[in-house]
């Protein structure tokens, strides 16, 4: 299938779509809008405090005076960010792990499926609440914050993806192209790149797309717990957490984020689940 | 049966020592001084020569982590908090039955309440139930329990007065019921949504095969398609996602016992994380992961019994 037809299968299905387009907006106001308006995300204003949505603050400002709308976009950048550096871990470790097992076989293949089924018996957010503890991110600068939940959160999440991946390469493996491949003297290392890898992106694709909203929720929860990433940056989950003092009178402070937060990984979901559907029309969804 | 009962608990030792490895090291990586967070940073060159001597810091960390295994093992000595200096295990006995209630009563909720809307949306696919279902599925999936919970408890505690806005404490003698509701309900509900997406999915698969239709067509009623042909055959993956899903309230009582401010293990894990103290932290994970690898344990027997197939495809695999 050629991209372009993929990309009409995508546009054909109208939830797909318009997650596409959400994603897409949110990107762009994430990295542009923050840059226009005229606040700082840390920048306090004393004297306009908690105030209600208006002209000159569009979403209000919050108990220090903040501008919410700067802050919950500077937010999106963060959790944005972390999720594709997360992925990226994933990735390599996730499709690594599982091209070696599937396709060498043997006790290699047992040893890794081992450590695989013993980091997957234990939750990806509560390896990671561990990890950030003993590795000490609440007393970080904020950026190094962000990178030890990066790396908490890429080092507990790449086993359900290598055991895809794994999957995928024990069945390829026994295909006929790679048995000619194979007699026409090509080695492991082309067919693993020429003929192996290409037909897992699909998969992975589709796999890195639904774990992403995962990947976001587990931030902001590690974010909320106060264990993630640090003030004054604004996760979204960092501001819910600070908002608790006052949500009964202004729940508009935990609404706001939380909005922004389920909306994205709704859309990463819908967008899953269409790709699925368009790279691979042999499986219908119900 | 008895061989695979044994597998899967050859299979448990490991992954408990590759957890208390990984917790251990981490801690060893970390740029903090145990010391310094037992003693205070102020204190004396020789007060800290010598604490660091009497609780073992100076010797090399493989043997320390030996040492720790080995009193874990044989005496069940998780060592003791850096903070209070009291054993681990008090600590931990102190925390644990909240958490424990907590979970227990949110997985019963998250069954009670995700099958019967999964066999329904399955038995009206298409219908107005099964579209409600599917977006309730979605929202829990999607709503964080730290949103649920400040939401409920404004609408429900501080806007209608129903319910107390409070956790509990079973440490303070007397609990009201009515403090358990809004806690359960909040860590239940993503629990809920997940298993009443699979419950639908596996029933589906079910309803659509050929000895469904047999059944039907010999004139077995309905109910009993549903119940003993169908709900049969789609518990063992509902089974499974209740195993997982055990390991996620766990997880996910670290949010709800900090919002709600109830002393279990979860806030606990938040205190001894922010304080440093390695010991607790070691040996409350190394208490989640007994629970998950117990839990998974259980499941894969209660698999063996739902589905006789399991067992034997386990011994071809071993």
């Amino acid at each position: 299938m050629t991209p372009r037809e993929t990309w009409q299968r995508i546009a054909a299905n109208k939830i797909a779509l318009a997650s596409i387009i959400f994603l897409v907006l949110l990107i762009l106001a994430a990295v542009f809008v923050p840059m226009v308006l005229p606040f700082g995300y840390e920048q306090q204003l004393p004297d306009s405090r908690l105030l209600a949505p208006g002209a000159k603050h569009i979403l209000g400002t919050d108990d220090l005076g903040r501008d919410i709308l700067t802050r919950v976009l500077v937010g999106a950048r963060i959790s944005l960010m972390v999720a594709v550096s997360v992925e990226c871990v994933v990735v390599l470790l996730g499709v690594t792990v599982g091209l070696i097992a599937g396709y060498r076989g043997g006790w290699i293949d047992s040893l890794l499926m081992r450590i695989t089924d013993v980091l997957l018996a234990f939750p990806d957010v509560l390896l990671a609440i561990l990890l950030l503890g003993t590795l000490g991110a609440t007393s970080s600068r904020p950026e190094t914050s962000a990178i030890l939940v990066v790396v908490s959160l890429g080092v507990t999440g790449w086993p359900p993806l290598a055991r895809l991946v794994r999957g995928q390469v024990v069945s390829l493996r026994q295909r006929e192209f790679v048995d000619a491949a194979r007699s026409i003297g090509s080695g492991h290392g082309r067919i693993l790149l020429h003929h192996i890898l290409p037909n897992l992106v699909s998969p992975v694709i589709v796999a890195v797309t639904v774990d992403a909203a995962g990947v976001i929720l587990a931030e902001a929860t590690l974010s909320y717990l106060g264990i993630g990433v640090q003030r004054p940056m604004p996760s979204w989950g960092r501001m819910i957490n600070d908002a608790l003092d006052f949500y009964k009178s202004e729940p508009r402070l935990v609404i706001i984020p939380a909005t922004m937060l389920s909306l994205t990984v709704i859309a990463l979901n819908f967008l899953g689940d269409g790709l699925r559907d368009a790279l691979d029309p042999r499986k219908t969804r119900r | 049966m008895l061989r695979y009962v044994l597998t899967r608990l050859g299979l448990a030792v490991p992954t408990l020592l590759a957890i208390s490895f990984l917790v251990f090291f981490a801690a060893y990586l970390s740029p903090a001084d145990p010391v310094d967070i037992i003693l205070g940073q102020r204190a004396a060159p020789e007060a800290k020569a010598r604490v660091r001597h009497e609780w073992g810091l100076d010797r090399p960390p493989l043997e320390r982590y030996g040492k720790y295994v080995v009193a874990v093992v044989t005496k069940g000595d998780f060592g003791r908090s850096y903070q209070t200096k009291e054993p681990v295990t008090d600590f931990i006995a102190r925390g644990f039955p909240n958490t424990a209630i907590l979970a227990v009563s949110a997985l019963g909720l998250a069954l009670l309440t995700g099958i019967p809307l999964g066999v329904i949306a399955a038995v009206k696919h298409n219908s107005w139930i099964d579209r409600f279902a599917m977006a309730f599925a979605l929202l829990g999936v999607a709503t964080p329990s730290f949103v649920l919970a400040p939401v409920l408890t404004l609408i429900l505690a501080v806007r209608m007065g129903w319910l107390p806005v409070g956790g509990f404490s079973l440490q303070e003698g007397l609990v009201d019921p009515a403090t358990f509701i809004l806690p359960t309900v909040v860590l239940a509900a993503r629990s809920s949504a997940l298993i009443a997406r699979l419950t639908r999915s596996a029933m589906l698969d079910v309803l659509s095969q050929d000895f469904i239709r047999t059944a039907r067509a010999k004139g077995v009623r309905p109910i009993g398609v549903l119940f003993k042909h169908a709900l049969r055959n789609a518990l063992s993956p509902i089974l499974t996602v209740a195993g997982t899903t055990f390991g996620y309230l766990l997880s996910g009582s670290f949010v709800v016992e900090t919002f709600f401010t109830i002393p279990g293990i979860g806030n606990q894990s938040i205190t001894a994380i922010t304080a440093r103290d390695y010991p607790v932290i070691q040996g409350l994970a190394l208490l989640l992961a007994g629970i998950f690898v117990g839990v998974n344990l259980l499941v894969d027997i209660l698999q063996g019994f739902v589905d006789p197939r399991a067992r034997v495809s386990d011994q071809k695999a071993i």
